[in-house]
């Protein structure tokens, strides 16, 4: 396909979702049937195009033809030229010396071209998934604004129509070819994320201490947006050193070398913050599992395949950055690098302790997240967007088994009529093996991927990579990388641990209530999805798999890492002959360590998983088993380690005391007004004093003078009390007056 | 030529009086055809403005100086002579105007009381506005700006809230005592430079040697000093910039929806476009040497308002405070201008054009959404006679679309990327980084709280169970005259959004050549 072709479908890949969405409110806000049609129409087009300009970067082609060997010439050239699509148009005019314009526009490498694989994908699958979701085609819920169980959802369109902005948003964010329109992506999504978390904005729990989606959408929102602003001030410090917002013009080895190592770690650490709320990384992580207060396809869309992975895109999109900050100061690898890590193993260890099977799934997503981010902070910039990838696939298809799940098990409530028992809670589960077989089947697939199942799923081989490049830089001098390693081990044994326990409390044994005993496998809009995403949740690892796998030569190939790798290799390679620090991008020699380390801790987490919790299933009313062993830790990791309380005590609670008090009552009413009032009192109170003095002193001299003016008074009374017509008549006449004064005056002087 | 060049601008000026005088000889009882009227006369002046867009655009977006100009003799004794004309900054400006008074007018549709009245004094209060942004003299310049007072006086005051008399006299007693280091200060300067003609002044009065006024015998560093600051304070108290902003809170929430919608839309930008117009070319120096204190100001203005729209429980008293927030941004834009401007080719050049774009941009923007805003809380409140945001909730439920509208008007206040308001805040952000970095982070926190106050609104009126079933009762959905002032507001918000240059070109051109 020519190149022209494939640059208007790039332009045109998030168009459609974006016209779809004007179009759902502007015109078939009113038809569902009409209105899920065209966003699966657009979504589907996207999909398409994506792929087509996915497939072409990649070189599919030169694979099919040439083999592997016309497919190394392909990647030969590729990283020489990343940028295989390049168009913008001028956005902001200015003068010359400043860059004269800022251009916006669409930009394809291979970065991009893995991400247009899997994001208008797994959007695709979730858009079908939610017409099931929301019950198309059964009676009509008559209640806007909370869920209507087992009903055909009230605001049906709305949801599609918030859909498709995302979607747009996201493709945008993927395609944006700088910074600023990146940005635009990223913010309308996370307006997106406001809306659709606060989707069922009526709903209320009885439960005073329990998050209903409204609270939870401003959380969303406000956390977000304190690492927006800072990211936002990456944006401008950005463009002011660069000159340009430009991706592929600032990330030349000259402009990256002339703006220098400290300028770009502190650029890259602006910029980074906007990842730590977007990807929710701690201690900005609070917000993602409150968001699980959205529909199901929200979580599984926003809050685990699209949005937050922006955030970890973001960070690899801008790596030349990074990596001349990392070659600048290890504080920038040591911040970057400390975050994930601490991340990963702190939301591990909270995920443990969960009973919503939602927020297990939450907190593992921001484990998960933590991973990559510890990888990009050692420089692991292939092992990063690789388990981007993969981790999309597999949290997309956990994310929908679990909305499967809750669907089957509030389809138990609507059969015995129970609105009391929480269809979300594991503890009220077991046994849905049977119920549920797709959901099985496909729930343990993608949770054998998140447990890094060794060899056949595909979150083995990006978790492997993750750890054999820490790993590595660890037993290369940089202590950073052996510690981010002996975490993500730790985090990676507790992942496999929660997986198998919430297989186990939600398929195995028998049923625990009748709920759970009445649920039935959902259908098909919502289980084909599932089965489709499974496939990528084993497959895609597989184009992964390192080059010198078990020693061997010649029989594996990392098309995977050749091919990502090729979107900065010359770049850095370049960078490094300017700026000595910085490395280069390297692959890897084979290292059985790590390769048995990640083994080891997936099947030993799996393994203690299954003998605390799958052996013998839990029975109805019985304790979850840690609770004994783990005792108040288990308590603290119940509360998620009391973030949320800590955050309201010291800056929710005191923002709200300084706002409504401080600046309003005390400043602007108390101090400012206050002076304001005192000063016209004490204007009042002399001129009382001087009408005193003129009473006292000249009063009776001026009898004459006071009959006059009460005379002259009494004429002008008439005319005050008139109406306002009369008020206006006499400015009128007056301006009148005063015009014509104006006007002749100079000429009777002059 | 009826239409020449400068007769398009004195008509656009003056037409609007004249539709006021019109107006008011109508017959009393025909309250509808007084609406009618002044709706459709007020539609004259957008005509021109828009003729005068494409003309200037075309024709003279790269010429120096000012377009549709004139300059009549009016009062020679003093010097003083009839002088307008529009360049890149004035001319948004303009356009901003016209675009918010019919809207304004539409949005008064539901005034029952004194109608007549009070659609002559938005046509009048139309005229003094064009004519104060074309002024290029300054007696001319104060007369519009003093002119532009009383009918906004009068529309608190007759047609405000329950404590209009207190906001009406605070807010014309705070515009006074600006207004009078303003007038001494005029008065100096022009009887000393025989001129009182603006693009003279700006070579004259600037470039004055010697130490002492010519006549006068005044100091000249020090009546270049007290010129200044009167001049910085009564600009000040219109934008206004912290601390002297409490009188807008008051004015906003006791003014009917259309005075609040032109009071945010328009009047505040009198302050702002003083900064640029007066402040920073006829005191170079001064500004120079304190533009840090206005960026602190602008940054407080910022970070202050914020906090203080946060704590507000009133729904348009919110709204009021969100104006000191985002005019902030102007200020702080409007800083790095002054700290350029006068350093005559600084190292600084460069952001100064980006912030100064970004402050006219933001001027603009922020006439358009803060208009939406309180166009949005005027519905609310015609049908539930309460702004009280602690009895709102839930009302997305009983009003699906007024909601969706009042989320997006929410988001272009908001400064949502694709929407008008990030525009401006971007440039200017990006144009304070350089020589307020600081300032920058701090302004920040105020850029939070946005969201913060933003959502508050958006949360208590819209989300939730629905609190108080009589209101919801209420809450009708929204007329086809309240579409009609809506909408085009929000497409034009929309469209600065994705596709800003139509205007910033326009403005960049200028503000290009001032540095």
């Amino acid at each position: 396909m020519n190149e022209a072709t494939l640059t208007t479908f790039t332009w045109l890949i998030p168009l459609f979702p974006l016209a779809s969405f004007f179009l759902i409110f502007l015109v078939t806000r009113h038809n569902r049937t009409l209105t899920w049609m065209l966003s699966w129409a657009a979504i589907i087009t996207s999909l398409v195009m994506g792929w087509i300009v996915a497939f072409n970067t990649f070189g599919l082609s030169e694979l099919l033809s040439g083999g592997q060997k016309g497919w190394k010439e392909h990647v030969h050239h590729l990283v020489d030229h990343p940028v295989v699509i390049e168009s913008s148009v001028a956005w902001l005019p200015f003068r010359p010396e400043i860059g004269s314009w800022l251009r916006m526009g669409v930009a394809v490498d291979p970065l991009t071209a893995v991400m247009l694989f899997m994001v208008p994908f797994a959007i695709t699958m979730i858009f079908i998934y939610s017409v099931g979701y929301h019950n198309y085609g059964k009676p009509r819920g008559t209640k806007p604004g909370v869920p209507n169980h087992g009903k055909e959802e009230p605001m049906f369109t709305r949801f599609f129509g918030f859909f498709c902005l995302f979607a747009a948003a996201m493709l945008t964010l993927v395609v944006a070819d700088n910074l600023l329109l990146l940005f635009v992506g990223w913010e309308v999504m996370g307006l997106c994320s406001y809306l659709l978390i606060g989707f069922w904005y009526g709903r209320e729990y009885d439960d005073p201490k329990a998050t209903p989606p409204r609270k939870a959408s401003i959380k969303a929102f406000m956390t977000t947006r304190v690492a927006d602003v800072v990211m936002l001030m990456g944006i401008v410090y950005f463009y002011r050193a660069f000159g340009t917002l430009n991706f592929s013009e600032a990330f030349t080895a000259e402009a990256l070398a002339a703006v220098g190592a400290v300028t770009a770690g502190v650029i890259a650490l602006l910029l980074f913050a906007g990842t730590v709320g977007k990807s929710a990384q701690w201690p900005l992580h609070t917000w993602l599992p409150d968001a699980m207060e959205g529909p199901t396809p929200v979580s599984a869309m926003i809050h685990a395949a699209a949005m937050v992975s922006a955030g970890v895109y973001m960070v690899v999109r801008i790596f030349p950055l990074l990596a001349l900050g990392l070659a600048g100061s290890e504080s920038v690898g040591l911040i970057v690098g400390g975050i994930g890590a601490i991340t990963a193993l702190m939301a591990a260890t909270i995920a443990v302790a969960q009973n919503d099977v939602k927020r297990v799934l939450a907190y593992s997503t921001i484990s998960q997240l933590g991973f990559m981010i510890a990888a990009l902070g050692i420089g692991a910039y292939v092992a990063a967007a690789f388990h981007l990838i993969t981790h999309a696939f597999f949290k997309a298809l956990l994310f929908l088994g679990s909305g499967s799940i809750i669907h089957g098990m509030e389809h138990g409530a609507e059969h015995v009529h129970d609105h009391h028992t929480d269809p979300q809670d594991m503890m009220n589960m077991g046994g849905l093996k049977d119920k549920m077989p797709r959901t099985f089947i496909t729930f343990v697939i993608g949770g054998l991927a998140l447990a890094g199942f060794p060899f056949v799923t595909a979150g083995f081989w990006s978790k492997d990579e993750i750890l054999a490049d820490a790993w590595h830089q660890g037993t290369h001098g940089n202590t950073l990388g052996m510690i981010i390693f002996i975490m993500l081990c730790i985090a990676a044994f507790l992942t496999a641990f929660y997986t198998m326990r919430q297989i186990a409390l939600t398929f195995l044994g028998q049923p625990r209530t009748p709920l759970a005993e009445h649920a039935h496998e959902s259908n098909n809009y919502m289980t084909l999805p599932l089965l489709a995403l499974a496939v990528f949740a084993i497959g895609f690892g597989w184009l992964g798999i390192p080059d010198t796998f078990l020693g061997t030569e010649g029989v594996f190939y990392n098309y995977y890492h050749h091919f990502v790798g090729a979107t900065v290799e010359h770049t850095l390679h370049e960078l490094h002959a300017l700026v000595p620090g910085v490395h280069e991008l390297v692959t890897l020699e084979f290292d059985p360590v790590p390769l048995i380390a990640s083994i080891v801790v997936a099947l030993g987490g799996l393994t203690v998983g299954y003998l605390v919790y799958g052996r013998n299933p839990l029975k109805a009313n019985e304790p979850d088993p840690l609770i004994a062993p783990l005792g108040p830790l288990y308590t603290f990791l119940k509360n998620k380690w009391y973030w949320d309380e800590l955050y309201d005590t010291i800056f929710v609670q005191p923002t709200i005391w300084f706002s409504e008090t401080f600046v309003y009552e005390w400043v602007d009413k108390g101090v400012i007004d206050g002076t304001l009032h005192l000063a016209a009192r004490s204007t009042y109170a002399m001129g009382q004093y001087v009408k005193r003095f003129e009473e006292r002193v000249i009063n009776d001299g001026v009898d004459a003078i006071k009959d006059a003016v009460l005379w002259l008074s009494k004429e002008f009374r008439s005319i005050q009390a008139g109406n306002i017509q009369e008020y206006a008549l006499m400015s009128v006449l007056t301006a009148a007056a005063f015009t014509i004064l104006l006007i002749l005056l100079p000429r009777i002087i002059g | 030529m009826i239409f020449s060049e400068p007769t398009l601008l004195i008509l656009a000026i003056f037409f609007p009086a004249a539709a006021a005088l019109i107006v008011f000889l109508l017959p009393d009882d025909d309250k509808t055809l007084a609406k009618r009227l002044a709706f459709y006369l007020s539609l004259v002046p957008l005509g021109l403005v828009l003729a005068m867009w494409v003309i200037y655009a075309n024709n003279y977006r790269l010429a120096p100086g000012f377009q549709f100009e004139t300059i009549a003799e009016w009062f020679p004794l003093i010097g003083a002579s009839f002088h307008i004309g529009v360049d890149g900054i004035s001319l948004p400006m303009m356009l901003l105007t016209v675009i918010l008074t019919p809207l304004s007018i539409l949005a008064s549709f539901n005034i029952e009381d004194k109608t007549k009245m009070f659609m002559s004094l938005f046509l009048l209060l139309e005229s003094a506005m064009l004519g104060y942004f074309a002024a290029l003299d300054l007696v001319i310049f104060f007369i519009f700006w003093e002119f532009s007072l009383v009918p906004m006086y009068f529309l608190i005051k007759i047609w405000g809230g329950a404590d209009r008399e207190y906001a009406s006299f605070k807010f014309f007693v705070y515009t006074m005592a600006g207004s009078l280091g303003l007038l001494i200060s005029i008065q100096v300067m022009g009887l000393s430079m025989g001129t009182f003609d603006i693009v003279e002044l700006m070579d004259k009065w600037v470039n004055v040697t010697g130490a002492v006024l010519p006549e006068s015998g005044i100091s000249i560093p020090f009546i270049k000093a007290f010129a200044f600051w009167s001049f910085v304070i009564a600009f000040a108290i219109k934008v206004p910039v912290w601390p002297f902003h409490t009188w807008l809170p008051d004015a906003h929430t006791q003014a009917p929806t259309a005075g609040s919608m032109i009071l945010a839309g328009v009047l505040l930008k009198l302050g702002a476009y003083g900064f640029i117009r007066l402040v920073i070319p006829l005191f170079p120096e001064q500004s120079h040497q304190l533009a840090w204190v206005l960026a602190v100001l602008g940054t407080l203005s910022i970070v202050l308002g914020g906090f203080a729209a946060f704590g507000q429980w009133d729904f348009k008293r919110l709204v009021a405070y969100s104006s000191i927030n985002h005019m902030g941004f102007v200020v702080l834009g409007i800083a790095v201008m002054a700290r350029a401007y006068g350093a005559n080719h600084s190292v600084w050049d460069g952001d100064a054009i980006m912030a100064t774009n970004g402050a006219v941009m933001q001027m603009f923007n922020h006439g358009l959404s803060a208009a939406a805003m309180f166009f949005m809380v005027g519905v609310f409140y015609d049908r539930l006679h309460t702004r009280d945001l602690r009895k709102f909730g839930g009302f997305w439920a009983v009003a699906p679309i007024t909601g969706g509208i009042l989320i997006f008007n929410s988001m272009a206040s908001l400064g949502l990327p694709g929407l008008n308001g990030f525009v401006g805040e971007f440039l200017i952000t990006r144009g304070a980084w350089g020589p307020y970095a600081g300032l920058v982070a701090i302004a920040m926190i105020g850029l939070l709280m946005t969201g913060a106050y933003i959502l508050k609104g958006i949360g208590q009126t819209l989300h939730g169970p629905i609190k108080d079933q009589e209101l919801a009762h209420h809450l009708t959905p929204m007329t086809t005259v309240e579409h009609l002032v809506i909408w085009p507001l929000m497409i034009l918000m929309l469209t600065l959004g994705l596709w800003p240059q139509w205007l910033l070109a326009i403005i960049n051109d200028t503000v290009s050549r001032l540095f």
